[in-house]
Formats: C-alpha cells, structure tokens, sequence
C-alpha cells in the first residue's frame, strides 16, 4: 500500500470518526453513529498494518486477537450499574498506552531529525508521557473510588494546591534537564552519582518525570469527592484524548492528532456541562475539596419527618394522574431499575402520565441514569432532562425520589451559605407530595442537610430501594 | 373486633357514618361490622348494599350497641328519641366510640362517657396537620358547608349567578362575597364561580390571598397592616383598629353585592359578629345571607339559627345542618375520613384496635381514654416553621463585572502573542500538524456541543473507543528492527489499546441497543 493510499485512508477514518461523535448526539442516529467509528477504526487499523512500516505481524496479531478478547469479554459481561467503573477503567489504559508509547518512542532513533525540530520531538514526548501517566494513574483512583475500593470522600493533604505547584514546576525543570541531557548527552545529575549516562541520561529524566506524574494524578483525584465523579470521568475522558493527540505529535501522525483533539475537545465539553450543572468552577472542582465555598453557616435543617409506607404511596399513587420519578444513585445501587419500570409499566397501563425526570450529574457518570433506564427497557421519550421539566412540578401530583439527595436540595436555591448554593436542582417540592425513598436520613454525598425531608408535603419511604419498589409494585397490583 | 354504626337519631340529621364502599374496606382491615337496618336510608343507601359487601344488618339500634365493640356515629351521643334512653346508656363498659364529640362545648357528656370506662375518639379533635388531612371530618364537612351554602343561596335568590344577554334583555352577574377563606369557604366560591357570579373574598389572614386568587376571585384587601394567622391554620381575634377598617369594608360592600356567604369562627369562641342590622338593611331587596356560623351565634346580627327568615327583604339562612342536606355526599366523605383513621389505629390489619398514645395523631383525636379524660391533648409539637420555599434562588444573582477593556482583551493578546511566538519559532512540519490539531478541536467541540443528555454515557465509551487510535501509534512502532525493548513496550500497547477499542465499542453497542422508544 502506497504512503498515498494510507494517507486517504487516514482521511476517510477521520470522517467517519467525526461522523460517529455527531450521530452519538442524537438517539436516532446513534447506533449509526457507533457503526461509523468501527468502520473508521478498522480502516485505520488495516491501512497501517499494510502500509508497508510494518512487518512484526506476529506480535501484532497476537496483540490485537488477545486484546480485542479481553475488550468483548468485558463488553458483554459488564453490569451496567458498572458503566463508570468500565469507563475509568479504559481511560487508564488510554493513558498507559500513550505512556508505553512515549517511551518507544524515545528509544526509537531510526527517525533522524535535528535542530528545533528535534527539541520539538523530545519535548512532544516529554509532554505526551506526562499526560498519559496523569490520565493512567488518575483513572485508576477514580475505579477505586467508583467501585468502593477507596473511600469516595476527598483526602486533602496539608497544602495541597502547593504540592501541586511543586510537581508542576518539578515537571518542567526535569523537562528542561531532559532536553538539554538529550541534545549534549551531559547527565541530569552532575557527573558524580553516575558515571554512565545510561541511567543518568535523559532516560531518568524521563522516568523521574513519569514517577511525579503518576503521583500528580493520584493526588489530583483522590482530593476529588464522590459527589463530583461526573466531573472527574469526563475530565479524564478529556485527558486520554489530549494523550493520543500528544502521541499523534510525536508520531507526526496527522490521525492521532484529529482523533485525540475530537475525544479531547469531547470530554472537556462533558466537564464543563457536568460543572454547569452543579453550578462549580471547573478549576475548584479540579483543586477538589467541597464544602468550602459557603462562607458563613449553612441553615440547621430541622423539623418532622412523616414517615409512610409502600401501602400508602401505592393510594397516593392510585389517585393521582401526573408523577415523576426522579432517580439517583440510590437506584443504582439498588439495582431498581427493573423494578421501576415495572411500576412505570403498570400505573402508565392505568392511565396515569408518568415521567422521568434526569439532573445531569445523578449517578456517577454522565448519562449514568439514562442507561440504566435504558437497560430496564424505560422507553426514552418519558425521560426528561432537569430544564425540560423543572417548571412542570407544579402540576405534578406526586414525585418520587429514588435514592438521590443533593440534585433535590431546595437549600441549594435558599440558602446562599449551603455548600452546593446555586447548583440547579429538581425543584420537586413544587409537586403535589413528595415521596423520598432512602436508606436511612444520612446526608448525601456533599454532606449537606436537605430540608426536602421535613417539607410538608414530602413523605419518607424509608428501606432499600428495591425491596419498597417491590412492595409498591404489589400494592399497586392489588 | 366489631364495629356497629347505629342509625343518626339527632333531628334532621340524614348523613349515616359508613357507606358500603368505606365498610368493604374496613373489613379488609380484619374487622367485623354491622349496622342498624335504616341507617343508610335518608343518605340512599339501602341495607341491600350493606350486606352486599358483608356488613351484618342488625334490627334495632339497641342490638349494634350491644353487639359491637366499636361505635361509628357521626353525632355525639344524645337522647333516643324512640326507646327513650340516652345512647351513652347503651354503651357497653369499655366500649370505644368514634364520632364527633365537641369536647369543650359537652363537658356533661365526657364525664358520662369517662364513667362507661370508654375509649372515644371525637372527629373534631383530629389534629390540623398534613398527616392528619385524609381524616380531617371537619375539613370534608365544611367542604360540603361550603357547596351547599351556595346552593341554598341560589334557591332563595330570585335571579341568575351568571350573566346573560338575551333577546328578552340583559341580565347582570350576581355579586358573591365569602367572608372567610377557610375550607368552606373557598368550597363556597369555586361553587359560586363554577356558577358565573361574581365573587369576592375576604379573609384576615393574608396568606390565603394567594388561594382566593387561585380560584378566580378577587381579594379584598384591607389597607391595614396585621396577620391574623391564628395557631392551627384558624384566625385569631384582630385588633379594634383592624376590625373598624373591616366594617368599613363590610359595609360598603354590602351596599354592592347580592349575596353574603360568612364562614367567619375564631375556635373556642362564640362567632364575631361582622354583619350588623344596618348593614343588612343597606343590601338590595332580595338579597341573600347565608350564614355557615350559626351554630357558634352567626356572623351576622339578625341570623336565627337553624332557621331562615327574611329581614328587611333579606333572606337570612342560619342552617346549622347543611352536609346533612347532601347526605351520600358527606356520608361518602366521613365514612373515608373515618376509615383512615381505623387504618391508622389498626396498624397490624388484623382488626385489632390500638389507641397508640404516642401517636401524635391519635393522641389528638382521642378525648376519653378507658375511662380517663386526655382531653384537652398537650400542645401539638411546635412544628419548625419551614423557610419558605422561595421560586426564585435566594442566591444573590452577581452582578457581572465591569470588565476593563484590558481584561477584555487579555486573553486575546495572550493567545494572539502565543500564536506568535510559535509561529516564530516552531518548524514547518509542526506547525501543520498544529493547524490539523486546533481545527480537529473546533470541530469536536461542533460537533458534541449538541449531544443529548441522555446519551452522555455512550458518547463516553465511544469516545473511548476511539482514543484506542493510539493502537497505530504502536503499529507503526512496533516493527522497528532490532529493538526488542521497543518491540515489547509497543506490542503491550496494541494489547490494551485493542482492549479498549473492542470494549469500547462493543459496550456502547450494548447500550445502544437498550435505548428504545
């Protein structure tokens, strides 16, 4: 295959990669959307290999068959309460590829250049590894955090956004030395650690600077509190296409650079919606920490709870004609979405108008409650996003809260000293009566006190979620 | 246990305390029930439809009285007038009673009812709480009051609510003004208004402005600072000041509307009398007063109770039994209103009866218990006063900031002195993967800006999918010659990038496949 050939191939599979983000935007076109990225990454992956640079076909083959394995195997037995753990999961493998690749990279001198175009090579390395071992390490905290490995709350270190300086600027004088070491083969260290420049050469620039950016992303994470994971998974979504894009630079490979500026461009919009909709900085969400943006006491939150049974909620539920049920984290982990739309089934069959209301950041993904919906067969066009549905609560007769907290504060609209002030929320509470279903009266995960509990007209089902939707379902059976 | 509903014996009383769709229910509760033969007559319901859903039809009221551990009324006890008894005599020792009881006003009766050793519950003492609504007789029945208020008035009113031109002429609206907002009162004007009048409302407490609004009527609002908010959702007595500026009010409009519905009671005091003998005179001949507080000693002056009389060319109704007048009606709403309680005293549906003290509702309602006086209940726990839900965040919107020109334009001169300095320096060969890098940027950001909400979980793992392109960079690495550390790093990187590249898309498939219309 000519280097032309290869060429226009690059270019088909860059269209029908930008063909396959704009169909995921729409439900019809989505499925299309999905086919068109295959196709996209299989042209790519057959013009390379038969582009003539290649000849290692064992190794390749061997790779990609176990490879693409693994993949299909995880594909198919992932629950999809586990989506965000998939997803952080594949970020970091993005992000150990691009290191793996940086590193080749660096070792390959069959590539000659020189001059500015060599210090803009190594530096395009230097960078390239940078990111992907942040992406790498990051993602693997945020796996730990999502699946309960680690604990979801943020640890802030003493000093945190100085240590962060410290390895940033430690990140560019190792840059520095690294590219000076390279260029006149003098060590990193002064002459006197190592004589050979093996060890003491660029290379340990490099890993030392590998080392400081595994730490950076581990520590950029952690501080990171479980109620902003929707942040964090788009952000590294974000990064993982900045690595190939920086690995595309370094490979002067036109392809890379396209794909990884479409998926970098992608995730960073993801996080500025997920931050828009929890009313954050984006950068204060990154410097992690919560609860430190209210500057005087939050309101105590006091007043009765009025317990009620499923018995009762399925009478509310016969006499009213609209509901919403608005479903959190709670439900995932619950696993009661099947159960839901059997109710949703059931009461719809019965005449009543019943909609899903979605806040964007429910769940620990974006998108996270959709998808289980999704999977429960709930069709999509009963599910609503926050601003289609937040000024129909008045005529709502009853809302059903499902283990979420913090998207259905009113203190967030309030109370201007409440940590998640100005957050939009799912003002339920306009509704007829609320019923709220949790485990216990804990806080959510931001900590804060809801007033929504004490609302007059807001009644608490308390219990796991999946064993009252069951005997709701019942209820309403009878 | 038993339940027995007695026939009403009070005179014109024609309500009966279960329907057969609250008894069919309340069997479900694990209770037997029985009834007197002619309870459900003067409501139209037949002991047929009684024992239809299994209510044991008893001859005579002395017989339920005996036989059942529970009475149902909706009368406090009083005099028979047949077998010439007093029905607190017919009582069994220990037997419970739920009914109206009025505990204040019959003090007589409470001893007497403490001396049968009974447990009795009064209606009218269930607490005015959100709970407590569904069992709430007196919001029901006023509802009714309210209604048939209207209804009464319409009879003795010799025009139209509505107006109407017609080819025999004009006929103007009638003029409706309620006078307190309470439930029967806003009953009275939705039935006014569903009738074409036009209503007006007066209440002390401003918070019921919104709901007097909500139904299409006017507020009458009084230029005079005061809440009468009152414990318990009732009104409060108001200051002279206040109620000079109301019969002011009272007295111009009198003069101007047609008919007068006052709902007007302060709880635990005789009625304030807000329509005066000369205000009536003032009203237009034919003009209608129905007073809902005669039973308390009216609203207005010259209201007899349980009577109608016309003074003055008014017609003045002093009905104290008007649910009673929509008998099914208001039978269907006490039997529910009393069934919700029997639902919440019998927790265990096994047709066991628990007087659970701790209950705050309960506890409310429940004026004798075995014998011993409970009633007046301690004060209701002082409910926290909720902020108010405002529509509007509360947050102070920031004002944007006067941005300096130079700010302004800061970012642009960085990046414009940025792009200089690249340009400047940076080789030919990257400055065009620079150009391919930025414009694939603006396109992705085109591109996704649009994405549904829905489908951010997917264009996630698809996104993830295709950063797994990196896998060329390891294609191309990965037959460098005579490198085996090159070899190893890269094939390990084909190994995970074709990882993500089939999980990737392959989960997303998944999920595609689920979302469904």
């Amino acid at each position: 295959m000519s280097q032309g050939l290869v060429t226009m191939s690059y270019i088909a599979a860059s269209i029908l990669f930008i063909l396959s983000l704009s169909g995921l935007s729409q439900q019809e076109t989505s499925r299309r959307g999905n086919y068109y990225g295959m196709l996209g990454m299989a042209i790519a992956i057959l013009a390379t290999i038969l582009g003539g640079h290649v000849t290692a076909y064992p190794i390749l083959a061997g790779a990609l068959l176990i490879g693409g394995m693994i993949g299909s195997y995880a594909a198919f037995r992932v629950e999809m309460t586990q989506m965000p753990e998939l997803v952080a999961l594949m970020h970091s493998l993005v992000g150990m590829a691009a290191v793996l690749v940086g590193y080749a990279s660096f070792m390959d001198h069959s590539i000659i250049l020189s001059g500015v175009e060599e210090t803009i090579h190594e530096l395009e390395i230097y960078i390239g590894i940078f990111i992907g071992a942040v992406t790498f390490s990051g993602s693997v905290i945020a796996f730990g955090k999502l699946c309960g490995r680690i604990s979801g709350k943020p640890v802030l270190l003493p000093g945190r956004h100085w240590l962060n300086l410290l390895m940033l600027i430690g990140t560019i004088a190792l840059g520095q030395q690294f590219l000076v070491s390279n260029e006149t083969g003098t060590p990193v260290f002064g002459s006197d650690l190592f004589q050979s420049t093996v060890f003491n050469g660029p290379l340990l620039a490099l890993l030392m600077m590998t080392a400081i950016a595994l730490i950076f992303g581990i520590h950029m994470v952690m501080a990171i509190g479980g109620a902003d994971m929707p942040v964090v998974v788009s952000m590294l979504n974000s990064y993982s296409g900045w690595a190939a894009a920086a690995t595309g630079f370094m490979l002067s490979n036109d392809l890379l650079i396209v794909t990884g500026a479409l998926v970098g461009s992608s995730g960073a919009i993801l996080s500025y919606i997920m931050c828009r909709a929890m009313n954050r900085q984006f950068l204060s969400v990154i410097a992690g920490g919560f609860g430190s943006a209210g500057s005087g006491e939050s309101a105590e939150i006091e007043g009765e709870i009025q317990p009620i049974e499923a018995e009762e909620t399925a009478q509310l539920l016969r006499d009213s004609k609209s509901i919403v049920i608005i479903p959190g984290y709670g439900m995932a982990v619950a696993q009661a979405q099947h159960t839901v739309n059997e109710i949703t089934k059931l009461l719809t069959s019965q005449g009543k108008k019943v909609r899903f209301a979605i806040h964007p950041v429910a769940g620990r993904m974006p998108g996270h409650m959709n998808v289980l919906l999704a999977e429960a067969k709930v069709p999509y066009d009963i599910v609503f996003e926050m601003d289609e549905i937040n000024a129909d609560f008045p005529n709502v007769d009853v809302s059903i809260v499902i283990g979420a907290n913090d998207i259905v504060n009113p203190s967030a609209l309030d109370d201007p000293n409440s940590p998640i002030a100005g957050m939009p929320v799912l003002e339920c509470w306009k509704s007829g009566t609320t019923i709220v279903m949790k485990r216990s009266m804990a806080s959510g995960y931001a900590g804060v006190g809801n007033p929504l509990f004490v609302h007059e007209n807001t009644r608490m089902l308390f219990g796991d979620a999946n064993d009252k939707l069951l005997a709701l379902l019942k209820a309403l059976q009878e | 246990m038993k339940i027995g509903v007695p026939k009403e014996i009070h005179d014109g009383e024609k309500r009966v305390a279960t329907t057969p769709e609250a008894a069919d229910k309340i069997i479900k509760l694990g209770f037997q029930m029985c009834i007197e033969s002619g309870a459900g007559l003067l409501a139209n319901i037949s002991d047929e439809a009684y024992r239809e859903v299994g209510v044991e039809v008893l001859p005579d009221a002395k017989s339920v009285w005996q036989q059942a551990d529970i009475i149902m009324k909706v009368r406090a006890p009083e005099r028979h007038p047949e077998i010439a008894t007093d029905e607190v005599e017919l009582m069994k020792k220990g037997q419970h009673l739920i009914s109206f009881i009025w505990p204040a006003q019959n003090e007589n009766l409470m001893k007497r009812l403490a001396d049968k050793q009974a447990t009795v519950l009064a209606m009218d003492s269930v607490p005015r709480m959100s709970r407590a609504q569904k069992m709430d007789a007196l919001s029901s029945m006023a509802n009714i009051a309210g209604y048939r208020a209207i209804v009464e008035a319409a009879q003795h009113f010799g025009r139209f609510f509505t107006g109407q031109i017609t080819a025999a002429g004009k006929v103007p609206p009638a003029k409706v003004l309620v006078i307190g907002a309470g439930v029967a009162g806003l009953a009275a004007i939705g039935a006014a208004k569903s009738m074409g009048a036009i209503v007006r409302a007066f209440d002390t407490r401003p918070e019921v402005k919104e709901q007097i609004e909500s139904m299409d009527a006017e507020f009458l609002m009084l230029d005079f600072q005061e809440d009468g908010s009152g414990s318990g959702g009732y009104a409060k007595i108001m200051s002279k000041e206040f109620i000079d500026a109301e019969m002011a009010l009272f007295a111009r409009q009198a003069m101007e509307v047609d008919i007068i519905i006052t709902t007007a009671l302060i709880p635990g005091k005789p009625a304030p009398e807000l329509i005066t003998a000369g205000m009536v005179k003032s009203m237009k001949p034919g003009s209608v007063i129905v007073d809902l507080a005669a039973e308390q000693g009216g609203n207005c002056a010259l209201t007899e109770k349980d009577q109608i009389v016309v003074k003055h060319d008014v017609t003045i109704i002093g009905y104290t039994n008007l649910p009673s007048r929509l008998a099914n009606q208001s039978s269907q709403l006490y039997s529910t209103n009393l069934r919700h309680l029997l639902t919440d005293l019998c927790p265990g549906k096994d047709g066991l009866l628990n007087v659970n003290m701790d209950d705050e509702v309960i506890r409310g309602a429940t004026v004798v218990k075995e014998g011993a006086i409970t009633w007046p209940p301690p004060p209701p726990k002082i409910s926290v006063s909720h902020k108010p839900l405002t529509e509007s965040p509360a947050v102070d919107v920031k004002p944007e900031k006067n941005k300096t020109l130079f700010s302004q334009f800061l970012p642009i001169l960085l990046a414009g002195a940025a792009l200089f300095g690249m340009g400047a320096v940076a080789p030919h060969s990257f400055l065009e993967h620079f150009t391919v890098f930025v414009l694939a940027c603006f396109i992705g950001y085109q591109v996704i800006w649009n994405v549904s909400a829905s489908l951010h979980t997917p264009l996630m793992s698809v996104t993830n999918a295709i950063s797994g392109i990196i896998v060329i960079g390891a294609l191309l690495q990965v037959s460098t010659p005579d490198n085996l550390i090159i070899s190893v790093l890269s094939g390990v990187a084909i190994l995970i990038a074709a990882i993500n590249i089939s999980g990737g898309f392959l989960v997303t498939r998944r999920m595609l496949e689920m979302f469904r219309k």
